[in-house]
């Protein structure tokens, strides 16, 4: 990990509300594992604390006529939420950001042999992409990708081409099947009854996804979103209840070093989804 | 020619000494913002800081607060963690094993929910020879028992220290809290029970609500406000303090850069801590010291001393 002074290569809209950005970040994609994320902040006093980003992607311009070696950048995708969000739609080619990372612990790798299925809400896509793409390497990999209407179904054509087997459902049918995307995933694991599921979205979303794989006995990992200073480890802001969390036992784990990405059974499900503080980062 | 001349150019001292205890430079990180030390280990050279404050501990582990825990609002961030932290047993087991290796002065942070708590992490404490010195918590904002009601009234002030005074064979620095109506009245109360060294400001209660939930945006309701939007609070307070008494005041409260550290060693602290920054940059408090011996350099001054207390009025 590492705190870069570099430059935006690119920030686009890429659907109503929804941006991409692209990092000059060279050595980042060597040292980043699927999961990871990084702790953002322009070049500029507001606001004060970074935000924390999923990695989407990394890679490499090809190189320019000048002979330059080619480019290394990271593609991190964002959602305008607030005033943060807001600032960072502003930014254009050029402008100077900070990025701190990569960091936290990511996906851990699936047992061999399993059927691979992800599922993504909305801008939760974020991490799976790099997942997707160690996955597809050893086996079929299928995305069950969700969203409340179609703009909220993000990339969905840069997994096909890894070789992902996509499946689209939005809340009002306006793309793909209409519904919730823990219904497809029944479906799937209905076929797949040994499948390892990675999942990243919405609390409630992640709610529905665990119940299902509890009561199934299927393997699942979750990243979490959490409002974090720091991103080290060192403000404790971010910490989510740990599996057998009591107050006289207090089990904490800090969302930006033990996770984003946790094993479904690492959490305490009962504590989760009444604390506020998820999925509505970056409001400020 | 030129190499040789910047070679024999002799660079600044930026040496202090707190409460007996001596610091390559007067700049230390905050407690709470800087975990157990190790967590920053990555991003700098532990061994450059003036010294490393830890996270508070209390006696016993401490499950701290429930979340959302901060929030953003202009120019700082609320904070309510709770005081979460591993205890003074586990510090010592599994955190100060990393620490002992740094050739930079450790200082503990602590408080108690009793005053026999306090004393008895004062007793413990006294018998780790790496721990350098130690900070008394008697203002944090964010626990009913922790530490704050022994920090708003002078007699409990002076009776808390009084009692870790007699417990604690290592020097003694009293971390006091904005939230009191005269803080020099406690800071004189806090060094006639035998504080080595006063360090202030904590952070300055505050609140933040979410219009559209109509909820408060810290669980706990209310938190500690820190960063640059309570810096001209936090100079006015230690300038103050610096007056009111004898013993050394390390300043603190929004400092992000070496400017910053500057105001608060030119109205007369003897070192500073920098605490919100450290999230912001972990790189900050790198670039402060650099800046520091940088702004003597160009003022002609060969020692950090000609700078401390140099305030005109």
């Amino acid at each position: 990990m590492k705190n870069y002074q570099t430059v935006i290569l690119s920030n686009q809209e890429m659907s109503a509300g929804y941006y991409r950005m692209r990092i000059l970040a060279p050595g980042f994609g060597a040292a980043a594992r699927p999961g990871q994320f990084v702790m953002f902040r322009p070049h500029a006093s507001t606001p004060l604390l970074r935000r924390p980003f999923g990695v989407f992607r990394t890679g490499l311009l090809p190189a320019d006529c000048a002979g330059l070696p080619p480019k290394e950048y990271l593609e991190i995708l964002y959602k305008v939420v607030g005033v943060g969000t807001g600032i960072m739609s502003e930014l254009h080619a050029g402008d100077r950001v900070e990025i701190l990372g990569p960091l936290g612990k990511g996906f851990a790798s699936a047992p061999e042999g399993r059927e691979k299925i992800l599922v993504g809400g909305g801008i939760g896509l974020v991490p799976l992409y790099m997942l997707a793409e160690e996955l597809v390497r050893s086996g079929k990999v299928r995305l069950l990708m969700g969203g409340r209407s179609r703009d909220d179904i993000l990339a969905v054509t840069e997994f096909e081409r890894l070789g992902v087997e996509t499946y689209v459902s939005t809340d009002d049918g306006s793309l793909g099947e209409g519904g919730l995307v823990t219904r497809v995933l029944q479906r799937k694991l209905d076929k797949y009854p040994h499948a390892a599921v990675f999942a990243c979205g919405p609390m409630p979303m992640l709610e529905a996804v665990y119940t299902i794989c509890a009561e199934r006995g299927v393997d699942l990992q979750v990243s979490l979103e959490a409002l974090m200073a720091c991103g080290v480890g060192a403000c404790l802001g971010c910490v989510v209840k740990g599996a057998g969390h009591s107050e006289e036992n207090p089990r904490y784990l800090c969302s930006c070093k033990e996770g984003p990405v946790f094993r479904a059974e690492q959490l305490d499900w009962s504590r989760l989804g009444g604390q506020s503080g998820y999925c509505e980062g970056c409001k400020i | 020619m030129i190499d040789d001349a910047r070679k024999n150019l002799k660079r600044p001292s930026l040496a202090v000494e707190v409460a007996g205890i001596k610091m390559k430079n007067p700049v230390m990180p905050a407690s709470g913002t800087f975990g157990y030390g190790e967590e920053y280990a990555p991003y700098m050279d532990l061994d450059g800081l003036g010294a490393i404050v830890s996270k508070g501990l209390s006696l016993k582990p401490k499950a701290g607060n429930p979340t959302p825990r901060i929030a953003e609002t202009t120019s700082g961030m609320l904070n309510a963690i709770g005081l979460q932290n591993v205890g003074v047993e586990a510090f010592i087991a599994q955190k100060l094993p990393f620490l002992r290796q740094l050739n930079t002065p450790i200082i503990v942070n602590f408080f108690g929910n009793t005053l026999e708590e306090y004393g008895e992490i004062a007793r413990r404490l006294s018998d780790i020879p790496e721990v350098a010195g130690c900070e008394l918590n008697i203002s944090c904002p964010n626990v009913k028992q922790g530490g704050i009601v022994f920090g708003t009234e002078a007699k409990c002030a002076h009776e808390v220290v009084d009692l870790v005074r007699r417990h604690l064979a290592k020097p003694l620095i009293v971390k006091l809290t904005p939230n009191v109506t005269d803080i020099t009245v406690i800071a004189r109360a806090v060094e006639e029970a035998g504080a080595d060294a006063i360090s202030c400001i904590n952070t300055i209660t505050g609140m933040a609500v979410d219009v559209r939930t109509r909820r408060p945006r810290l669980a706990n309701r209310t938190g500690g406000l820190s960063g640059p939007a309570i810096r001209p609070i936090a100079v006015r307070l230690v300038h103050q303090v610096v007056q009111a008494v004898k013993i050394p005041v390390i300043g603190i409260g929004g400092i992000c850069r070496a400017e910053d550290a500057l105001e608060f060693l030119i109205v007369g602290a003897a070192a500073v801590q920098v605490g919100t920054a450290n999230f912001v940059d972990p790189g900050a408090m790198p670039s402060i010291i650099e800046g520091i011996e940088q702004f003597l350099i160009e003022e002609g001054l060969d020692d950090i001393r000609q700078v401390i207390g140099s305030l005109k009025l």
